[in-house]
């Protein structure tokens, strides 16, 4: 008879070990050094650390557009990335966020709530310039009809049926 | 240009977007021959990191030729082939002299911990990423590496990330020979984490995940001992039982925000965000770690508050070692391994998608189709 017991209760209370001798594994013990404790980065040290921010920054990139910085340090850094600008009520939320430090709580969980409204800023955005979002395109459904019909179909069906049962529940009430 | 657009949660399209300039004198532009999807641009896709902008193009892990370089780049020129660590350093702060390039202070204005990165959330500094034909590379004279003569592509894009961050949580878990060590997810860094465990000279290497083809996967790539939490019953009796007892010596979460297999984790961290992801696997780390032993984290979290067994961290004594990879530190003796066949990375790809088909990368990989593990994308621009 098939033992369907979890994997952990046929096992005693021992190491098995396996094979001590590694050799089939390329590379066995290639890079093992008993000074790896947990050491690094300290080991690299030099002391420098306690001149504090006083290194030689890079060159400044110009900073011609609106950069959110972490209160935590005075300044804008060298570089900075220019991918999705402000915009907005989003933009607005980021803002404040950023009004607070990022050890609190009040700094994080405005920026998710942000993204949700960037979210629909950027439907609008799309619609604005002429463009329909193409949702199934963008979820990537092909992939999933592709790879998982039968997963994909029964979701559809389980959205079908729960639009089926509400649309009747509603017809029966209309009638009473 | 062609480039992946991020339109909001799990919705990505490919779109002209207008050609990357240089804006700094050490930037660079990349012609990207290879992208991959990474599992940390899945916490993005899925909307759970802060600050993820709309209009972004993700991916942090590249490879491509230089075609313009800014004033004050010098040890690049137009015409190398070069592959771009994702973390974006200066090579000049405290940091990044201290080799912590994955911690540089001149990359990210938005934010203290984490130093710039690639593709990702504005809170990693606001830079479009590499799933794209052209890319900005800032501080080139630093990140940019050349890829050896006679490397492969796909070998040169793993390098990236997927192979010194593996590396990097093997090493973080100060593995002496004979150890045990075991290691939570079977994604690609997970698998390189088992694999790179033996270069350090682990005695036992014990991945844990939930998928069976992935298992099947790290068993025949990692050489290691592979389970399903599902089948296991209770992880962390199960840890103890086959370790004398005792624990093992060294613990890796290589999963992050999106663990499965605590539904109060899933609820609280993936549903309603209220933590930084689901800490399901550095829980599990930190109790099945032997006390005194050390927990290496590389999965990556969101950065708001999480609920996480500190007190047994406290309790145990352990020492809790955890970066991002600092890519260019370990690159040198990663090509030497890659070029003497100790590691082959590319054997980790198991997708290769034109770009234009991002949507459907993304969700492949995201939802496991097609015994996903590891998907590169590239541009019509790259010749394949
Ligand atoms: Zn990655
Ligand atoms: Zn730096």
């Amino acid at each position: 008879m098939e033992d369907n017991r979890p994997l952990e209760d046929n096992m005693p209370f021992e190491n098995n070990r396996g094979p001590a001798d590694h050799s089939h594994i390329k590379g066995w013990g290639i890079d093992a050094d008993p000074k790896n404790d947990p050491t690094y980065p300290m080991k690299k040290r030099t002391n420098g650390e306690h001149e504090g921010y006083t290194w030689e920054r890079p060159t400044q990139q110009p900073v011609n557009m609106e950069i959110l910085h972490s209160i935590e340090r005075p300044n804008v850094t060298a570089v900075f990335g220019t991918a999705a600008p402000l915009r907005g009520l989003s933009g607005a939320i980021r803002r404040m966020a950023f009004k607070n430090s990022e050890n609190v709580y009040s700094h994080w969980l405005p920026l998710i709530m942000a993204d949700r409204v960037d979210m629909v800023e950027g439907i609008i955005d799309d619609f604005k310039h002429g463009k329909i979002p193409n949702i199934f395109a963008e979820k990537g459904y092909v992939a999933e009809w592709n790879y998982n019909k039968t997963g994909l179909l029964a979701r559809v069906a389980i959205v079908a049926g729960i639009t089926a049962a509400v649309v009747l529940l509603a017809r029966s009430n209309s009638r009473d | 240009m062609l480039a992946m657009n991020y339109r909001g949660p799990k919705r990505v399209r490919i779109e002209e977007k207008p050609m990357p300039e240089i804006l700094h004198p050490e930037d660079a532009i990349v012609r990207v021959l290879r992208s991959c999807i990474c599992g940390s641009d899945l916490h993005l896709y899925n909307g759970n990191v802060p600050d993820t902008r709309v209009g972004t193009t993700f991916g942090h892990e590249f490879v491509g030729e230089i075609v313009e370089i800014g004033s004050e780049v010098t040890k690049v020129k137009v015409g190398d082939n070069v592959l771009v660590p994702f973390n974006i350093s200066c090579g000049k702060c405290v940091f990044c002299k201290q080799e912590l390039y994955g911690n540089c202070h001149e990359s990210n204005p938005e934010a203290t911990a984490v130093g710039a990165i690639y593709g990702y959330s504005h809170t990693a500094g606001g830079y479009h990423g590499g799933q794209a034909e052209y890319v900005r590379v800032p501080y080139a004279n630093v990140g940019p590496t050349i890829i050896p003569p006679g490397m492969d592509l796909d070998d040169a894009v793993l390098l990236t990330d997927v192979v010194p961050t593996g590396y990097q949580a093997a090493e973080m878990g100060g593995i002496q020979k004979g150890d045990t060590v075991m290691v939570f997810g079977a994604g690609p860094i997970g698998i390189m984490a088992a694999k790179c465990s033996w270069l350090f000279g682990a005695g036992r290497v014990i991945i844990i995940d939930k998928e069976e083809y992935r298992l099947e996967f790290a068993r025949n790539y990692a050489q290691c001992e592979a389970y399903n939490f599902e089948e296991i019953g209770d992880i962390a009796v199960f840890a103890k039982k086959t370790t004398d007892s005792l624990g093992a010596d060294v613990c890796i979460d290589a999963v992050g925000a999106e663990a499965a297999g605590n539904a109060m984790q899933t609820i609280t961290g993936r549903k309603l965000l209220l933590q930084a992801g689901s800490a399901t696997a550095l829980h599990w780390a930190i109790n099945c770690v032997k006390k005194g032993g050390i927990v290496s984290i590389v999965g990556v979290y969101g950065p708001t508050d999480n609920l996480v067994p500190i007190g047994n961290v406290l309790n145990k004594g352990l020492t809790i070692r955890a970066n991002q990879a600092s890519v260019k530190r370990l690159l040198p003796r990663l090509i030497e391994h890659v070029q003497n066949g100790i590691i082959n990375p590319k054997a980790l790809i198991t997708h290769r998608l034109p770009l234009e088909e991002v949507a459907e990368g993304y969700r492949m990989f995201s939802n496991k189709l097609d015994n996903c593990i590891k998907p590169v994308l590239i541009p019509p621009s790259a010749k394949i």
